[in-house]
């Protein structure tokens, strides 16, 4: 079974045409990949589907937008995926 | 509907936010301006105002969904499809699912039926924002209201 990252790095390529092999669990989405909002949206809804979540997008825009914690929280590949863990864990909790 | 007011959908006609689907109607109307552009001599409803049919359709499945507290706007279009004309004086059925509801984002697939048939498909997605100002909630409202969205749906 692919892990998390494998995943997310799988749906990032797929959707955004972007080389696997220029993906790295440090990749920022935007500033290292250039995924704009748009494309995004397409990453945010093959990821809900694919892991049977609702990530909260807009709490964390709010958490950035108040300073709260950088974009790297949850724009980093390895840090998105650890977040997406959590929300795993706790649907199935 | 009043194609050059961009009102694309006269009613409500089934809603089940359970089951996350929405049915609403269309008459085409027999004379618009839109149709003498498109195309002369052979008027039929653009491909476009289809897909905005059909996003609209979506977009009042979301609308009361949330119970208008925030509002949908399109964001992307995939896999639209027209498949037949659409002529003055059809009438329409146009049926919406909500496909996902993601946080500040959702999924629908519409299709659009006249005369028996499929005539249009589109996936949509509408980014869900709060509202930019009042003026353009009280006119949803008042448009909610027109259109058949249940009352109680429309007080938070």
């Amino acid at each position: 079974m692919a892990s998390t990252y494998e995943t997310v790095a799988g749906i990032i390529s797929d959707t955004c045409d972007i080389e696997l092999d220029k993906i790295t669990p440090d990749s920022h989405a935007i500033n290292d990949l250039g995924i704009d909002s748009l494309d995004f949206l397409d990453v945010a809804f093959a990821i809900d589907k694919a892991f049977g979540i609702k990530m909260p997008l807009e709490q964390w825009t709010q958490e950035v937008n108040e300073g709260k914690v950088t974009t790297d929280e949850y724009f980093v590949l390895k840090n998105l995926c650890a977040n997406i863990d959590k929300l795993v864990a706790a649907k199935a909790a | 509907m009043r194609l050059e007011y961009f009102q694309m959908v006269d009613r409500i006609t089934a809603l089940d936010i359970p089951g996350k689907r929405i049915t609403v109607s269309a008459q085409v109307p027999d004379h618009s301006p839109v149709f003498e552009g498109h195309f002369p001599g052979h008027p039929i409803l653009p491909g476009v105002l289809m897909i905005e049919t059909m996003a609209q359709t979506g977009g009042w499945l979301v609308l009361a969904t949330m119970r208008l507290e925030k509002m949908p706007f399109l964001m992307q279009v995939e896999k639209a499809k027209m498949r037949a004309f659409v002529e003055p004086g059809a009438a329409m059925e146009i049926e919406a699912r909500l496909e996902h509801e993601g946080s500040g984002y959702a999924v629908i697939a519409g299709t659009i039926r006249s005369g028996g048939k499929k005539v249009a498909e589109a996936d949509i997605r509408y980014g869900v924002v709060p509202f930019p100002n009042d003026t353009l909630r009280a006119a949803m409202l008042d448009t909610a209201r027109r259109v058949g969205v249940p009352e109680e749906l429309l007080h938070g």
